[in-house]
């Protein structure tokens, strides 16, 4: 899923100063199970901003919504009403949501309230880790299941570089990376799949990634035709 | 011969090659980096020329290559996949090679969060296995990654580098011979202190039989003071640094020269010791801001002066 970290209080503090009425608005997917941007913190942050401004004297009116997936249009097309009544949205849903919500409603200002950091899971209760970069060309079957674009900190194809230690990555630091191409290593072993790790692994092509510009799929079969 | 430089020709005829580390400088001024060059021509048969060393933003390694070509000297350009896509790497083999490079050394990087601009963007297009190819598809097939023809062919002597005490220790021979067969020419090892585990690696490789498909320069830094053997010891990662290395230099506090004098006399024993392991076919002298210290190093060691000379 998406994984997003809330963007810190004075941050958002700041960007929505000028308003005076704000519609905080989560999303109930991705960002709310990894404790993001649901409603809960949707109602965290209407309040913190409510008492900030408090404290300010800049009292302001806001409110905290939260919608079953901000990236499609039918979901989000219920805040019409709503939307009328505020001057701006701070949206706590990943980017992707942000994007939709200005889609939709263009003559509305929306503020992203959350830094989108990745594509993971979560490894254990408030631990996340990013485990795919969504390069646009699959290779899991050949590493069995490990990614090497996104757990090689420098995305190598072929093998572990020499800064590889008792299955650390070499910029670990305070925070400890595991070395992919180790975890890439023990997996085959396991499976008595080695021979892979002899390969010359070709230069990849990134056009399928966002090297290759923004992507679109666009699929002919499953598109809807206005008029048949 | 691939490329007929210095290096390749002192290699394919048996001696047991010597090279040594420039670090090119942090401003416009290339000068000290030459004159450590002039400094140690008689004694090294080539110049290992670093990018962008651990991620530091340095004097660009082709520019130092070719002024080293213009001294007469033979560098050995270092390219790291970190700064360069493919076409810039390409762009970057021809450059050298059309100013007279030869030799071209392929390496990952130090990631760039450990170095000067922490914030940069990496690129890592290729790895440096798969830019080994590239470099051996330019010279032999005569084509780009692409598959579009060259208009003019490519000399270049193909390295890389080889660490045998990284982990997984039992890959790591395998690791090489992967290199090998993507292209590679000679490698040169990460540091080395842990002697046995040197060995233990090139028992497996001389069993593997990759040491005559490839040449070997085995990687040795001498120690300058204690501070800095504890540094690499901790915090690089890929280097190990033994115990008694550490005892041996701390030991040598009191006796004339001090850390310094036992340093140098550890390297060149590392150097002697190194030449009589089979497989190895050189040794790659990093003396990092020590550079000064190459040619005594290079005198102590015994038998390896004068450096084998070539006609062109
Ligand atoms: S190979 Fe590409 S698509 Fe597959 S997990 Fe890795 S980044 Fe995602
Ligand atoms: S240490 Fe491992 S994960 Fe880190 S860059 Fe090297 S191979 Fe990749």
């Amino acid at each position: 899923m998406i994984i997003g970290e809330r963007k810190p209080l004075e941050e958002v503090f700041d960007r929505t100063s000028s308003f005076n009425k704000i519609l905080v608005l989560g999303c109930e997917t991705c960002v709310a199970v990894c404790l993001a941007g649901g409603k809960k913190e949707a109602e965290e942050t209407a309040e913190a901003i409510s008492l900030h401004r408090k404290k300010e004297n800049q009292p302001v009116e806001v409110k905290a919504e939260s919608v079953q997936r901000q990236c499609e249009f039918e979901f989000i097309d219920e805040f019409k009403d709503l939307m009328n009544d505020y001057d701006v949205v701070l949206s706590l849903a990943c980017g992707v949501g942000v994007q939709t919500m200005v889609d939709r409603y263009p003559e509305k200002i929306v503020l992203p309230g959350l830094n989108t950091t990745f594509l993971g899971y979560p490894l254990e209760q408030g631990v996340w880790m990013e485990n795919c970069q969504a390069c646009g060309d699959c290779v899991l079957d050949k590493t069995h299941g490990i990614c090497p674009i996104t757990r090689c900190t420098k995305s190598m194809l072929n093998g572990p570089c020499g800064g590889s230690s008792e299955g650390k990555c070499e910029i670990s630091g305070d925070i400890e990376i595991e070395c992919g191409w180790h975890l890439i290593h023990e997996r085959l072993k396991a499976l008595g799949k080695l021979d892979y790790m002899e390969e010359v692994e070709p230069p990849k092509n990134w056009s399928t990634s966002f090297h290759g510009g923004p992507r679109k799929i666009v699929r002919e079969d499953v598109k809807i035709v206005r008029g048949e | 011969m691939f490329a007929g430089s210095n290096l390749e020709k002192v290699l394919a005829n048996g001696h047991f090659a010597i090279t040594g580390e420039l670090g090119p400088m942090r401003g416009t001024d290339l000068g000290p980096c030459l004159e450590h060059a002039e400094h140690m021509r008689n004694h090294v048969d080539a110049f290992n020329i670093t990018d962008n060393q651990t991620a530091v933003v340095r004097i660009a390694s082709m520019a130092t290559a070719i002024k080293l070509v213009e001294r007469g000297m033979d560098p050995v350009m270092q390219m790291t996949v970190r700064d360069r896509n493919r076409i810039c790497l390409q762009a970057d083999v021809l450059g050298g090679a059309s100013c007279g490079v030869k030799n071209f050394l392929c390496i990952q990087g130090d990631h760039q969060t450990l170095g000067s601009e922490p914030q940069a963007k990496g690129v890592y297009d290729v790895d440096s296995t798969q830019l080994m190819k590239v470099i051996k598809d330019m010279r032999d097939e005569n084509k780009f990654v692409s598959g579009d023809e060259m208009e003019a062919p490519l000399d270049a002597f193909i390295g890389g580098v080889v660490n045998p005490f990284a982990d997984p220790f039992e890959y790591r021979p395998a690791r090489f011979a992967k290199k090998i067969a993507a292209g590679v020419n000679f490698v040169q090892t990460q540091c080395i202190y842990d002697m046995d585990r040197l060995k233990e690696y090139m028992k497996r490789v001389v069993d593997m039989g990759l040491h005559e498909k490839c040449y070997i320069l085995a990687g040795i830094t001498p120690l300058k003071a204690i501070g800095a053997a504890m540094y690499m010891k901790n915090n690089v990662a890929g280097i190990i640094i033994p115990d008694e290395i550490v005892k041996r230099l701390k030991g040598a506090k009191e006796k004339p020269g001090g850390v310094k004098a036992e340093g140098l006399k550890l390297c060149v024993e590392q150097i002697q010791q190194v030449k009589e392991i089979e497989g190895i076919h050189g040794a790659h002298i990093m003396a990092i801001a020590w550079e000064e210290k190459v040619p005594e190093i290079v005198e102590a060691v015994g038998g390896l002066m004068p450096r084998p000379k070539f006609d062109d």
